[in-house]
């Protein structure tokens, strides 16, 4: 480990919630930047941004693709900010199971925002640009963060999934397995 | 591959409860374009003119926008068709919001609903899974409560809705279909009611595929930002607190007076200020950045979305200040009832009692305040209890059944549907000739391209003409000539008509808002779609190329066949009159001769009968065929000679 400081940019989509109309243009512009040939169909299913609307009780949060988990949580939290109440997973970004959100409705595969951050990158993300009310605004800050260690690379990655899938012990064992045969 | 649409209707017939999913005919959409146009071509060949509206048979369509479900900005709204048990003729109505793009999304363009099921269901539409399913435990649920459940119970937080409420139910003649920020109104309702179906949920994930998607994403941003940035589009009304258009010019009570004087600045203050206090957002509709409408609280009613004129419908029938309107509105909308007839139908009921036409024999406990006998005619109205059951039927027939003088009540209606209630002092021939010939019964729906009234200041009207891209050429040099005070000239009417519908015809067929385009034009001259680019996000979206007279001419394919189905069930020139006191100036000579012109040039007989060489010219043979077995028009005809003779003989 090492304790150093380096500074790291840090992008940031901060949502106004109370100047969203629902219009949806944010998912539209989504799912066109990030279909495959670019803007080649629109469709808010695909989109790593969505609108949770809730007309009767006056909620419209713009939510981001954030991670994906295999499990649901409780998610049983109600917050009341000025006197609305919302529930847990209008603010929750992770691609799960118990809704919709987030996956290919193809494949089931989950989406996750990557800010644009495609080649070349956007001065601001697209959803950013289209949302003409101002809910959406695009911020960049530096900031002082501990320096990671060496980067790790892909093979580490997936090992280390692999690890928390199976084990340690069955991933060494299945290494072993494996290599003998060779 | 089909571009723009998915190509696929659902079929459902409630009275088997069978649902299909059928191909459609890619040869269609170069005629129609998609939406009214495609519907009505439907309408003709399966609903045989004889047809009761409340028959079996009698189909009610769901249509999407050619154009929804593509990048394309405001395309959202959705079409609803079917036969008007009012009227007896075509019935068309717009709706809002999200449910056509989802439907495309699910695959379809269409729904097209037959029979009738033995109780009440719903639709359940999940891309490819379609469900019929019960719904008799949402009976006499209000429209937008049923949405909300319906979403609960199907756990699909997602899902658009389209439901009835009690009105709706009931068969009430005036009944909506609610969605979402949106109503369809003008009788399509109340053949949902009588299908039986509650309501129509839809989800839907799939792509929907465009021909020159680049170039149709980069014009359909642009396109984005310049609405946002327009201050003529949208409802332009919806941030202001100066309601002097409305209140100065439109007619209180049962469409009687225009008051002067009633718009005072302490008005506007304490108007504002009720607005402020129920007001808890303003909303869009899919992918337009104009929030047109405003969510309303008001304690003890259900939420709901207001918009448009209907903010002031009741206040204005019922002479109330305005918090009235937004304690109404929470009421009707729940029960599904049109937010532009009903306050005329409720008025009109005050004056029959008031002229002792109706008493309390009829009316047992009728209130005494204006306010309270509203709330007391809408429960009666929406359950058909008493005197409701007839008031249900509309103004026109309600006043027939009633009899003993109630016709004379019934000033403002034409083609037996209510009016916007305006009363004007000197005729205007273009709209003269839009009332009396729209198929649409609603103004609305029919006017909005050429503005209403000519600018008095010569440069300043120069300066509309030069930047006014959305008009063709003559219609500058009409309006460059137009001084206030004087009519427009018999070819300047007539083409100024037919511009404005045509732009309606155009929206209705590829679903884009007629706040963006068709209405908009009028206030301003700077709609943000008009005739010279609309065919390029058509030509990007569906790979079909296309010029401005090529869409006028699709537009003028499609207003011919809706004129032949209402033709089919009687429609004749007898009918084609505005209200007798629309105007208080009227010029019987010139407007039948302004009626003359305006068939002619449309190619129409003297009775207003497309013939054989108009109906031809826009591959609307088998119309001409029909028509001539029925002896509508009779065999080899639509020869000049010929039809000056049948002039002469009519006159």
């Amino acid at each position: 480990m090492n304790d150093q400081k380096v500074t790291k940019n840090v992008k940031e989509i901060k949502v106004d919630l109370d100047k969203c109309i629902g219009c949806r243009a944010c998912e539209i512009a989504c799912s066109a930047f990030h279909s495959r040939p670019r803007f080649g169909a629109t469709n808010p299913a695909r989109s790593r941004i969505r609108v949770v609307i809730d007309e009767l009780n006056d909620v419209y949060v713009p939510i981001r693709a954030g991670d994906y988990t295999p499990a649901e949580c409780t998610g049983r939290h109600k917050y009341t900010i000025n006197g609305k109440e919302y529930n847990e997973c209008s603010f929750c970004g992770v691609s799960c199971p118990s809704r919709d959100y987030f996956k290919e409705p193809d494949s089931g595969l989950p989406l996750k925002c990557d800010m644009c951050e495609e080649d070349p990158t956007l001065s601001e993300p697209w959803c950013v640009q289209v949302c003409r009310c101002d809910c959406l605004t695009y911020v960049e800050r530096e900031e002082l963060v501990e320096a990671e260690d060496e980067p790790r690379g892909e093979m580490e990655l997936g090992l280390e999934s692999l690890m928390n899938k199976y084990g340690v012990e069955k991933v060494l064992d299945a290494v072993a397995r494996v290599s003998s045969k060779r | 591959m089909r571009y723009a649409e998915t190509g696929f209707n659902l079929e459902i017939d409630l009275s088997r409860g069978s649902i299909e999913r059928v191909e459609t005919d890619p040869r269609l959409t170069p005629l129609h374009l998609g939406g009214q146009g495609t519907a009505a071509k439907i309408l003709w060949d399966r609903v045989p003119p004889e047809l009761d509206p409340f028959s079996p048979d009698n189909l009610l369509i769901f249509s999407t926008g050619l154009l929804h479900g593509t990048p394309v900005p405001g395309a959202n709204r959705t079409a609803v068709n079917t036969f008007s048990p009012q009227t007896n003729f075509y019935s068309h109505s717009l709706f809002g919001g999200f449910f056509g793009p989802e439907l495309k999304h699910a695959g379809y363009d269409k729904i097209i609903i037959r029979g009738k099921s033995s109780d009440l269901v719903y639709l359940w539409i999940h891309d490819d899974k379609v469900e019929i399913r019960d719904a008799t435990h949402l009976r006499g649920k209000g429209a937008i409560e049923t949405g909300a459940l319906i979403k609960e119970e199907l756990k699909e937080p997602e899902a658009q809705v389209a439901a009835i409420g009690l009105a709706g139910e009931n068969r009430v003649y005036m009944s909506t279909i609610e969605h979402s920020n949106s109503s369809a109104s003008r009788g399509v309702g109340v053949i949902m009611g009588d299908k039986k179906l509650k309501a129509i949920a839809v989800r839907g994930t799939k792509d929907i595929n465009v021909a020159r998607p680049a170039e149709l994403f980069e014009i359909c941003d642009r396109q984005y930002r310049e609405i946002y940035d327009n201050p003529n589009c949208g409802c332009v009304f919806r941030h202001e607190d100066d309601e002097s258009w409305h209140i100065n010019n439109f007619a209180w009570g049962n469409a009687r007076e225009r008051r002067k004087g009633m718009w005072t600045q302490e008005r506007e203050a304490e108007w504002a200020a009720t607005t402020r206090k129920y007001t808890v957002r303003w909303t869009s509709c899919y992918n337009c950045p104009k929030d047109c409408h405003i969510s309303i609280a008001y304690p003890g009613r259900q939420r709901y979305q207001l918009k448009c004129y209907s903010k002031l419908t009741y206040s204005m029938a019922a002479y109330e200040e305005l918090d009235f309107n937004y304690s109404i509105l929470g009421l009707t909308q729940e029960y599904g009832l049109d937010g532009f007839t009903t306050p005329q139908l409720l008025a009109f009921a005050v004056e029959l009692y008031e002229a002792g036409i109706l008493t309390d024999q009829d009316m047992p406990g009728f209130p005494a305040t204006t306010a309270e006998r509203f709330f007391w005619l809408v429960e009666k109205i929406a359950r058909r209890e008493g005197i409701g059951d007839v008031l249900a039927n509309g103004v026109y027939w309600a006043a027939r059944q009633i009899g003993k003088g109630a016709e004379e009540f019934d000033h403002n209606t034409m083609k037996k549907f209510e009016q916007v209630p305006l009363k004007l002092s000197m005729v205007n021939f273009p709209y003269f000739l839009m009332y009396a010939t729209g198929e649409k019964m609603n103004i609305t729906q029919i006017e909005g391209s050429y503005p209403q009234v000519p600018i008095a200041d010569r440069e300043e009207r120069e300066e509309f003409v030069a930047g006014w891209e959305a008009a063709p050429e003559r219609f500058k040099r009409w309006f460059l000539d137009w001084e206030p005070r004087e009519h427009q000239s018999i070819e300047a009417s007539v083409n100024i008509a037919d511009w404005n519908e045509t732009m309606h015809y155009i929206d209705d067929t590829i679903g884009t808002c007629a706040f963006l385009s068709s209405f908009r034009g009028q206030f301003g001259g700077r709609p943000p779609y008009h005739i010279y680019n609309l065919p390029q996000f058509v030509s990007c979206a569906t790979g079909m190329e296309l010029d401005d007279s090529d869409l006028w001419k699709i537009a003028a394919r499609n207003r011919n066949l809706i004129r032949a189905l209402n033709i089919r069930r009687g429609l004749r020139r007898s009918d084609e009159k505005p209200p007798e006191d629309h105007w208080k100036k009227r010029d019987p000579e010139m407007e039948q001769k302004m009626l003359d012109a305006y068939y002619e040039f449309k190619g129409w007989n003297s009775e207003g009968i497309p013939t054989r060489k108009t109906l031809e010219a826009l591959s609307l043979e088998y119309v001409a065929d029909d028509f001539e077995q029925r002896g509508i028009l009779p065999e080899g005809e639509g020869t000049p000679l010929q039809e000056a003779v049948q002039r002469a003989g009519n006159r």
